[in-house]
């Protein structure tokens, strides 16, 4: 077993020090008779972040970047295949299966899309009430009803009783969102892992459901991993805000910081991409040649070389170290 | 003479209950070389009205009214037959979502070069040189006509929808959506691409986007669609430095936008009406924060508030800006 990481921070409720998640994925049916080799994938390749009591913690990517992988390793809902993962000082790997499904219960994850996730041949009711009953937490039907009454309510629900008969289709695009949130609710979770909340919403209906993860971190105290491509919506709702690339933290700060002053030649070109409201220009913008590369050939030395605009030759051989350049500040480069 | 001129295009929806009435009274412009984004949520119409303009249309759609004109020539009465000589040589669509629109089990350059047959004489050998040369204007590397759709990323088989809505030359081409699926990064690359080709060829491009950004970066007009109709329409600038539409004003304080406070921005209370039993007066109203009482019952009429900047809303009734 690996030596206890080193930067374990009491206060944090969730730390996560070199967690790597690396796939097999197997080659074609004739090239695996031909040659023994199998192909890795690195989604998560090696991240140290910790999540304060009460925090909102962004981890911002492109598609690729590893971000929902390591939504998903955290809660073990995907194994993890290196590093370790500490909640409330209890390393989460070594967890057994009855102490991992109490953990599921404070640790909650909302997907991105409340069409998919919800089932649409279950009430309202059934739905929020399903994660009690698994979990045997209710005594009575009175005392269910009034759990399940109580998580619509705290997910922005009114009347609440009056929706336990109805079926996902019969409600809005944000109504579903929130129905899905108060399934997550219903357990009085102290972590949520939320991923994409609001990426299928249209815009009017956005705000509502971020004030609503805020509001309930400020009442409740419920400490959130935010996952998003949108890095606006990041700056609006996180303390910290970490950019993913290829399975890496490249830099990681507090969201002023990151979306005002960012560091990293990745970030920088990021956030000049963000969508504003207004007459603007493209060639005010930088613009990243090519795409992502998948995480099966990560490139050598930076992973982000051969996109960066910055590059020099040391940064094909040698993969910069990630540390921290001034308080509570994070980069991953050779120029910074 | 306008490149595209639509008047008072209206379609509905046939369903058993009655008619979605998903576009209305549907007025849009377009010069050569000119972009103008049909900006709206969920259900507010623009693609309904961008389907119109080609009757790419369901079958239960009714296109009960309007006159669309194409360089002067009327294609409102066109038959099927016309239709099809309009469609991709003077008219042509970009297509949401490149993964349903390509056909997984052919190979990309094939169904360019199918396209290009069908609609134009031409033989094979000459079909596979313009395959390639679109792949060359869409910055793809020519030598992948042979690679299959899922060999493709998200960005890449966008660039081959451009390509095969470009194949035919076509005066205007109508963006659905295009970038909507696509990491920021990405999607900024194919903007420029479809703003360098627009110059080059001058083409009209209609960008149907609920994305203001996506406006902000490449159209010169945008007309705002709300439940069915075009509630404020300018250029681009003014319409989003000086919105006159209530709910343009909703829409964008509704963005989240990092040169603003960093505070959560305000949500439009309420949802978009079910277009089956449009509300009375203005179809905003139950949302509107200054709705007055005449907004439920009298639908407002147009305002020219500068020129080129109209918007629908009874407050702006005799308050002309110029």
């Amino acid at each position: 077993m690996k030596p206890v990481a080193q930067n374990i921070n009491n206060s944090a409720l969730l730390t996560v020090s070199g967690l790597e998640v690396h796939f097999t994925a197997r080659s074609g049916f004739l090239t695996s008779l031909l040659s023994r080799e199998t192909i890795r994938v690195r989604a998560v390749d090696g991240l140290d972040f910790n999540l304060a009591r009460g925090e909102i913690l962004c981890l911002a990517g492109e598609s690729g970047s590893g971000k929902t992988t390591t939504g998903k390793a955290i809660l073990r809902l995907v194994e993890p295949t290196g590093g370790d993962i500490f909640y409330n000082g209890e390393n989460v790997r070594q967890f057994n299966r009855s102490r991992l499904r109490r953990f599921r219960q404070d640790a909650q994850i909302i997907f991105q899309d409340p069409y998919e996730s919800l089932n649409p041949r279950q009430t309202v009711f059934s739905t929020v009430a399903e994660p009690l009953e698994v979990n045997r937490l209710t005594s009575s039907q009175g005392e269910k009803e009034e759990r399940v009454a109580e998580a619509l309510s705290d997910a922005g629900l009114n009347n609440p009783r009056e929706l336990f008969l109805r079926y996902p289709h019969e409600l809005s695009g944000g109504q579903r969102q929130r129905l899905a949130i108060a399934g997550g609710l219903v357990l009085k979770p102290h972590f949520i892992v939320a991923d994409e909340p609001v990426s299928m919403l249209d815009l009017s209906i956005r705000a509502g459901i971020l004030k609503l993860m805020v509001d309930l971190r400020d009442q409740k105290g419920i400490s959130y991993l935010f996952i998003t491509h949108d890095l606006s919506l990041a700056w609006l709702v996180s303390d910290r805000i970490a950019i993913m690339y290829l399975g890496k933290i490249v830099e990681l700060g507090s969201a002023d910081e990151v979306i005002k002053k960012p560091l990293h030649p990745y970030t920088r070109a990021l956030v000049s991409v963000i969508p504003v409201p207004k007459r603007i220009s493209l060639a005010d913008k930088t613009l990243l040649k090519g795409e992502t590369p998948d995480p099966i050939n990560i490139p050598t030395g930076c992973r982000f070389h051969p996109r960066c605009p910055i590059k020099q030759a040391r940064c094909r051989e040698e993969e910069p170290l990630y540390r921290q350049v001034e308080g509570g500040r994070f980069v991953a480069c050779h120029f910074i | 003479m306008k490149l595209l001129e639509v008047d008072n295009l209206t379609t509905y929806y046939k369903l058993k209950e009655g008619y979605v009435r998903a576009c209305e009274n549907i007025s849009l412009q377009l010069d050569r070389g000119e972009a103008v984004g049909l900006v709206g949520e969920s259900a507010s119409g623009k693609t309904t009205a961008a389907l119109s303009l080609v009757k790419l249309l369901p079958e239960n759609a009714i296109i009960k009214a309007g006159r669309i004109m194409i360089d002067g020539h009327d294609i409102s009465g066109a038959g099927e037959e016309e239709l099809r000589k309009i469609r991709w040589k003077e008219i042509s669509i970009i297509f949401q979502g490149a993964m349903n629109a390509l056909n997984p089990v052919r190979r990309v350059g094939e169904q360019i070069v199918e396209a290009l047959k069908i609609h134009e004489k031409i033989s094979d050998k000459e079909a596979i040189r313009r395959t390639a040369e679109l792949f060359d204007q869409v910055e793809i590397d020519p030598d992948r006509v042979r690679e299959y759709p899922h060999e493709f990323s998200g960005g890449m088989r966008q660039r081959v929808m451009i390509a095969m809505a470009i194949a035919c030359n076509p005066k205007i081409v109508i963006g659905d959506e295009p970038t909507t699926a696509l990491d920021v990064m990405v999607q900024a690359q194919v903007l420029q691409l479809l703003e360098n080709l627009r110059r080059e060829r001058q083409m009209g491009l209609i960008l149907i986007t609920h994305d203001l950004s996506v406006v902000g970066e490449t159209c010169d007009r945008v007309a705002v669609m709300y439940a069915g109709q075009i509630v404020e329409d300018g250029p681009t600038e003014k319409v989003f430095s000086d919105p006159a539409h209530p709910y343009t004003r909703a829409l964008i304080a509704a963005f989240p936008n990092i040169e603003g406070e960093r505070n959560l921005a305000s949500s439009i209370p309420g949802n978009p009406p079910n277009l089956l039993y449009p509300p009375g007066g203005c179809r905003f109203h139950q949302r509107c924060s200054e709705a007055k009482a005449g907004c439920r019952d009298i639908e407002p009429a147009i305002t020219e508030l500068a020129p080129g900047h109209r918007a629908c809303c009874h407050l702006l009734q005799g308050r002309v800006k110029v």
